[in-house]
């Protein structure tokens, strides 16, 4: 992938104004003849969506075609690029200036569009203590409903006009329109970074990330496996070091650990291709749930993993007694991949899907079954 | 195609029928006790602006809730009758959230001042949307936590008003802003619909309406209850105090701290003229010699402080900076920031009346618009004194004039517009922190289109059918863009000449 030039311009070239132009078009036409589209980036998340099954014949729009970085200013800490950049092209012109993207977007394997990135608002172990995806959208550009093209927010980190639709963008899954660019903040490389095992089990590790998490040190990731807890420290040189003295357990050497992250960051971690997996999403502190089998527990214990058969009806039910929800990542969902939302939080969905698409163009029952 | 219809606006100036106004208290008597709703004027005058005290209005009524029960009986009662709510916490906002609506009922949440909890383990406090922010790390300090956003108002300002504006603060660059620290809302919609929104958990469920309603001024639910996010105290904090001999060297400093992979725990510029104003108020130790100082910050374990500003040092001097100061103790460290955080109140003693101004830009523009601002000084014939959030591209220019000179508000109003102007076109944005309000309603024609605004208020809908909360504030109707006459000015839209344009 060609890294792009340092100081890119911000202005559309001809061809991508055509591209847009196309692109409208295409909204334009779905609108006119009620023919729904499908928006698809490079199709690594084509999976998660709310229904298995597509009811609605769907035009699928690919829109890798409307690619490239438009402006990245490293002393701004700021990246702009249209939807259908190529995740390995925005990290490779951050690396050249020694900057990355904080909430470890995932790559399952291949090479995501920055697009779905942020449709999708997944985000990897560092989320934890950077945050996720919506933490670092500053701004986006929205093909909408009738063929406008929508900007809001902006390029600097604080800006409180009008209400935050960039954010709500983020895990919207292309219900509102087509995300034509994004800007997101990104950060400098820490220094130094390491990561240390120690045995223990999954009560206990949940415990002590807990503990840890409230003594002022510089934990990146906390997750568990197979009787090993893995703790990633990064920052400055000394905070690091002394970190892992105050820790204890086996330092990790940084191919491992890179492996490990890796493997939790871009669902490569073989319990990801289990069969029936369930997704949890809990308060940290939530005690083991009485489920077969033992997680697979990242962030610090909020996110945890159950493959294996578990019986509907008592994940949802145990994630929610524990303040949680319960995703089924894979296998059979008689109710739906996601938890399901309160009556009136659901209607707040309907009304705003009615303010973007009151059409119902774009992707019908992806976030929603009914929408 | 997206509903244009905009909420009717009744005028918010017109006073009230004496029936209605007694008809309207007798009713919120009847779910509240007669000692929380103020119905005689001279009760209602302390709530008729908030910290912009340009925009005054005494509301019909005001209720008082103690319990979030009460508010959402009082929202029930409020949505049936058809009278327009507006939220308060503290009054500190400084664009005018707050003023009340002359037929409707201001809903003062300072009473909901409860912190119901604060799980260490968990490193989350449950509070109520009345406390105060300090109150919350003052809570939290006996078990080494604290909640990070820390706006200048923060001894008095309520959590709740922080939500609706989306607080900053001097260390938001390293710690975020409030949407970076709030994890979860309770709360009902005008229509008494009650709303959770996020969780204790990391993620849920569904679009993320938690981020939609922070900042959302008021205008989409009212807030009951927020569980806010504590982390561990630093060990240690230390400041750099750097002197330049010009603004644009200083701006270009500034740059290059984050260039060079540092994102210190603030950093914060004063021009001269903000120096001189602040310097014999509150004896911080300033350069006055100076054109600018930065203020920066490192905070972590001894050893990270130590590399980092060590760091700092290397960088501004490179930078050139013409003297450097490094805070030996706490006690040198809150005298350097004593002088930024007491910038307004020295603004006040300097001149009669000041205007602050909020604006962002992208960091590297800061020379370029101090040299505007001073333009813009002999332009208006007013002074002004600038303050930034320098790692944010965050500006508070504030503007000096006297308000019993006539026309010199009117000059100010204009000087203000007319850097917020200029922000939008260095491509930052009309408010960074402390929000649209009433004041900077007319700049939001500047920034957003009329499609982009008729999606603001499609949200509004979404959330508030009748449009009763907070009605009037932070978008602008077509009607009011139409008046105030200045286009929309964007950055890299679409070719559409051929489009309708509204």
């Amino acid at each position: 992938m060609p890294a792009p030039s340092p100081t890119p311009t911000c202005r559309d070239s001809e061809p991508m104004e055509a591209e847009l132009l196309r692109l409208r078009e295409q909204v334009l036409i779905a609108r006119r003849d009620r023919t729904p589209l499908r928006l698809r980036g490079a199709g690594t998340k084509d999976f998660y969506s709310a229904s298995n099954s597509q009811s609605t014949p769907c035009t699928t729009v690919d829109l890798r075609p409307f690619s490239g970085i438009l402006d990245y200013e490293p002393s701004e800490l700021v990246i702009t690029a249209r939807c259908g950049t190529p995740l390995s092209q925005i990290e490779a012109a951050l690396a050249e200036r020694g900057q990355f993207l904080g909430f470890e977007p995932p790559g399952f394997g291949a090479d995501p569009t920055l697009g779905g990135i942020v449709a999708a608002g997944l985000s990897g172990p560092r989320r934890l203590s950077a945050g996720a995806v919506r933490d670092f959208v500053l701004g986006a550009a929205l093909l909408a409903g009738d063929g406008e093209l929508l900007q809001f927010g902006g390029r600097v980190m604080k800006n409180v006009a009008g209400f935050d639709v960039a954010r709500l963008l983020c895990g919207s899954l292309g219900i509102f329109g087509i995300i034509t660019q994004v800007c997101i903040k990104v950060l400098p490389r820490p220094r130094a970074e390491a990561t240390v095992q120690l045995e223990m089990k999954a009560g206990e590790a949940i415990e002590a990330f807990n503990r840890w998490g409230s003594r002022p040190l510089p934990v990146s990731g906390a997750a568990w496996y197979d009787g090993g807890a893995r703790i990633r420290f990064s920052g400055a040189v000394p905070a690091v070091e002394k970190a892992c003295t105050q820790i204890g357990g086996k330092r990790l050497d940084a191919a491992a650990a890179q492996r490990w992250w890796d493997s939790l960051r871009h669902y490569t971690h073989p319990l990801f291709s289990s069969d029936s997996l369930w997704r949890l999403s809990l308060p940290q502190t939530a005690a083991p749930l009485d489920l077969s089998g033992d997680p697979l527990i990242d962030w610090g214990g909020a996110l945890r993993w159950y493959a294996g058969d578990q019986g509907e009806r008592d994940v949802r039910e145990l994630a929610q007694r524990a303040a949680g929800t319960a995703m089924r990542w894979r296998g059979p969902a008689a109710t739906g991949r996601f938890h399901p939302l309160s009556p009136a939080v659901a209607e707040i969905h309907r009304r705003l899907k009615r303010a973007f698409d009151p059409e119902g163009i774009f992707n019908p029952g992806r976030l929603l079954a009914d929408l | 195609m997206v509903n244009l219809d905009e909420p009717a606006q009744s005028n918010p100036a017109q006073a009230p029928a004496p029936q209605r106004q007694e008809a309207a208290a007798a009713a919120l008597r009847s779910v509240l006790p007669e000692d929380c709703v103020l119905w005689r004027e001279a009760e209602r005058r302390p709530y008729e602006c908030d910290g912009l005290t340009a925009f005054r209005q005494i509301p019909m009524l005001v209720a008082l809730p103690r319990t979030e029960e009460q508010v959402h009986q009082v929202l029930r009662l409020c949505n049936r009758l058809d009278l327009p709510v507006v939220a308060r916490g503290a009054g500190t906002g400084l664009s005018g959230g707050a003023m009340p609506h002359a037929s409707g009922v201001l809903l003062s949440l300072a009473r909901l001042n409860r912190i119901l909890e604060i799980n260490p383990l968990a490193r989350q406090a449950r509070v109520q949307p009345g406390v105060r922010n300090l109150q919350v790390s003052e809570a939290a300090a006996s078990y080494g936590l604290y909640y990070a956003p820390d706006p200048s108002s923060q001894i008095a300002c309520s959590i709740g008003g922080n939500v609706a504006e989306n607080s900053g603060g001097v260390h938001c660059l390293k710690y975020g802003l409030t949407i970076h620290n709030v994890l979860r809302l309770r709360g009902f919609t005008m229509e008494g619909e009650l709303l959770e929104l996020g969780s204790s958990a990391l993620d849920g469920p569904g679009l993320d309406l938690l981020a939609t309603v922070i900042g959302s001024e008021g205008l989409l639910m009212i807030v009951t209850e927020v569980t806010l996010k504590l982390i561990p105290r630093p060990q240690l904090a230390q400041l750099v105090m750097a002197s330049f001999d010009d603004v644009g060297k200083a701006g270009d400093a500034v740059a290059a701290i984050i260039s060079a992979g540092i994102i210190p725990a603030g950093l914060e510029m004063m021009d001269r003229k903000a120096t001189q104003a602040v310097e014999p108020f509150v004896r911080a130790g300033y350069d006055l010699s100076a054109e600018a100082i930065l203020l920066a910050e490192a905070d972590g374990s001894p050893e990270e402080v130590l590399e980092q500003i060590a760091e700092i040092e290397r960088v501004l001097r490179a930078a050139g900076a013409t003297a450097l100061t490094v805070s030996h103790s706490e006690a040198e460290r809150l005298r350097f920031w004593s002088g930024r955080k007491n910038a307004f109140p020295a603004a006040g003693r300097v001149s009669p009346d000041y205007y602050c101004m909020d604006g962002t830009i992208p960091r590297k523009n800061l020379g370029h618009m101090l040299k505007a601002i001073e333009q813009m000084e002999a332009e208006h014939g007013l002074r002004c004194m600038n303050v930034f959030h320098a790692g944010d591209g965050n500006l508070h220019p504030l503007i000096l004039f006297d308000a019993n000179q006539p026309g010199e508000w009117e000059r100010a109003d204009r000087f203000g517009a007319q850097i917020l102007e200029l922000c939008v076109q260095l491509g930052g944005t009309i408010t960074g922190e402390h929000g649209v309000g009433v004041e900077k309603i007319n700049s939001m024609c500047v920034q957003f289109s009329p499609r982009e605004r008729a999606a603001f208020f499609g949200i509004k809908r979404a959330f508030d059918p009748s449009g009763l909360l907070n009605p009037g504030k932070a978008i602008p109707t077509l009607a009011r863009c139409a008046e105030y006459g200045k286009m929309h000015v964007h950055a890299g839209a679409l070719p559409h000449a051929d489009l309708p344009r509204f």
